[in-house]
């Protein structure tokens, strides 16, 4: 086991420093941190509303996720397999799964800096009032567990191309689907020839719904175990994958 | 003593191809098997089987006793590899992914230092260890290389074209330190550069189309030549008769045939019967008759023709079955 941990950790730090090696570190925490403000700011209302919360901070993050996450997680594998990398890494002595760990640690660890990098955030409201920083707390974490849960998607996506572009489309796609299950549009596709247990089934995987519930200051077990589980059957799907088709 | 590289009837199919169809092989410690055979051949789908990269359909391989499937680790840990093109994390430097490389292979500290220092000294990367591999010449990337499949001393080193794309003084480096590591490892070299198996190979395997086609020395391959030990006389026009009267005495000759002219000099041929010595009775002969020869030379076949031979007439069943 403890050679497990070493493994996983010796790939995250590579790919961390690979983030910082190449501009994607510097382009991702500049554009998710001013992304993440200006909606909050603009399309949130932020100092209108007159309230000591977040709320209106945390409420865009499904939908800048679904832009920004696909993009860390496209390259995880297909960059892999594009440029031959994978050949190398597979026969080092490193089973697929410290592998697929490594990778998703790193990436979520790096989307984990972004969000603390948002702490003006933090420290603009507890200037202005007196929030309930609990809940505040409470969102950042949800909101670092549904980072993960588009990531395994998106690494699992990865998996699949050695184009990243074909990754980036279908991985925010995908998440968009799952964003979007509770609502109406998504429902009538299925209404219309699913059965009911299905439709519901379908709706209850909705990341937004779970999302508020964590937003509203409720770490409700639920919630905390819909995403985990998605992490963990979308890396499992992302280990089958790999197995099935290495070189391909 | 076992082999330390084993690979039992070994088959992998992509789609309706048959990549690698049966193969077999053993390599014990102190072998250097070379691996030929024309591109598309099957050569990397089989080192990835090998490896434990892919999967086989049906056999299986081991490394130094452990199954590479079944106990990948075990088998991994004392494996080298160079893939086929030698593919690097571009925006590292040679000494961080050498580093990273040394600590997946369980190396710390002082350790890891001097493997890294050895390896560098022996792939003489020395120069260019802190630019990032993206900006380094193809024989830098292909030393990067060849420098992390040898980082951690493995008892089995496996090279998928390792002096593809270097210079003249580049490949003779490389051979120069496959040789010299040739002693304690089992090895095994990927190439189509025929010279190199004469070079560097103890033993050369030919496929073709997923299976072996010819397994020996480079010497025994060669023997395969039809000319193998013939011996060719280069003479004035108006002597050749001569000669040739002079060659119908010598026993151990088939037969004489006349390759062509130019500007008046003949050349003659002279096969021997089934690929005797004969070039010590043709000299005499000619040395007693005091026949005056412009050249005398034996022909030793190349690689290359038997390589043809051996890859083409394959071709032609292919064809004939079509």
């Amino acid at each position: 086991m403890p050679d497990t941990f070493r493994c996983v950790w010796i790939v995250a730090k590579r790919e961390l420093q690979a983030y910082f090696a190449t501009p994607i570190a510097t382009v991702f925490l500049v554009i998710f941190v001013a992304l993440t403000g200006a909606f909050a700011f603009y399309f949130g209302n932020f100092f209108e509303r007159g309230q000591a919360d977040l709320s209106t901070f945390f409420i865009y993050h499904p939908w800048i996720y679904l832009l920004l996450v696909p993009a860390i997680g496209m390259r995880l594998w297909a960059e892999e397999r594009k440029s031959g990398t994978i050949e190398l890494l597979m026969t080092l002595p490193l089973s697929p799964w410290e592998a697929i760990l490594g990778k998703f640690v790193a990436a979520w660890a790096f989307i984990g800096l972004a969000l603390i990098l948002t702490f003006p955030m933090w420290i603009t409201v507890n200037m202005l009032g007196q929030p309930d920083n609990g809940v505040i707390l409470a969102s950042y974490f949800g909101s670092f567990l549904m980072a993960g849960a588009y990531l395994a998607i998106a690494s699992c996506i990865s998996a699949l191309t050695k184009n990243q572009v074909i990754a980036f489309v279908v991985a925010a796609t995908l998440c968009f689907v799952l964003v979007m299950s509770g609502h109406e549009p998504v429902q009538n596709v299925f209404r219309a020839w699913a059965p009911e247990w299905l439709v519901s089934a379908i709706a209850s995987l909705s990341f937004l719904s779970h999302f508020e519930s964590i937003t509203k200051g409720i770490l409700d077990l639920p919630s905390i175990v819909f995403y985990a589980s998605l992490i963990v059957f979308a890396l499992f799907v992302n280990k089958i994958i790999i197995d099935q088709s290495k070189a391909a | 003593m076992t082999a330390l590289i084993e690979a039992d009837e070994l088959t992998k199919s992509f789609g309706a191809l048959k990549a690698v169809d049966g193969i077999s092989l053993a390599v014990p410690r102190g072998q250097v098997l070379g691996f030929l055979g024309p591109n598309g051949a099957g050569k990397s789908t089989t080192m990835r089987l090998i490896t434990g990269f892919l999967e086989p359909d049906t056999g299986s391989a081991r490394i130094a006793g452990f199954d590479v499937q079944e106990q990948a680790k075990q088998a991994k840990r004392r494996l080298g590899y160079l893939p086929e093109g030698a593919p690097l994390y571009a925006e590292m430097t040679p000494k961080g992914l050498l580093a990273f490389v040394a600590e997946l292979r369980g190396l710390r500290g002082d350790d890891l230092v001097r493997a890294i220092g050895k390896a560098v000294e022996r792939t003489g990367l020395g120069p260019v260890l802190d630019q990032t591999i993206e900006t380094l010449s193809k024989g830098y990337k292909r030393r990067v290389g060849i420098a992390q499949a040898i980082l951690h001393d493995p008892e089995v080193l496996i090279m998928d074209e390792p002096t593809d794309g270097l210079d003249p003084n580049q490949k003779h480096h490389v051979r120069q330190l496959i040789m010299e590591m040739a002693k304690e490892k089992a090895i095994v070299v990927s190439t189509h550069i025929l010279e190199e198996v004469e070079a560097v190979c103890t033993r050369a395997v030919v496929i073709n189309k997923g299976r072996i086609v010819a397994d020996g020395t480079a010497e025994d391959l060669m023997r395969r030549v039809p000319y193998h030990g013939a011996v060719t006389i280069r003479v004035a026009g108006d002597k050749a008769d001569a000669v040739r009267g002079a060659l119908a005495v010598v026993a151990g000759i088939k037969e004489v045939e006349t390759v062509g002219a130019v500007n008046g000099v003949l050349e003659l041929r002279a096969i021997p019967k089934n690929g005797a010595g004969i070039v010590t009775d043709v000299a005499s002969v000619i040395r007693q008759k005091a026949l005056v020869v412009d050249e005398i030379f034996v022909e030793r076949g190349k690689l290359d023709d038997v390589f043809r031979q051996i890859t083409s007439s394959d071709l032609d069943e292919r064809n004939n079955h079509a």
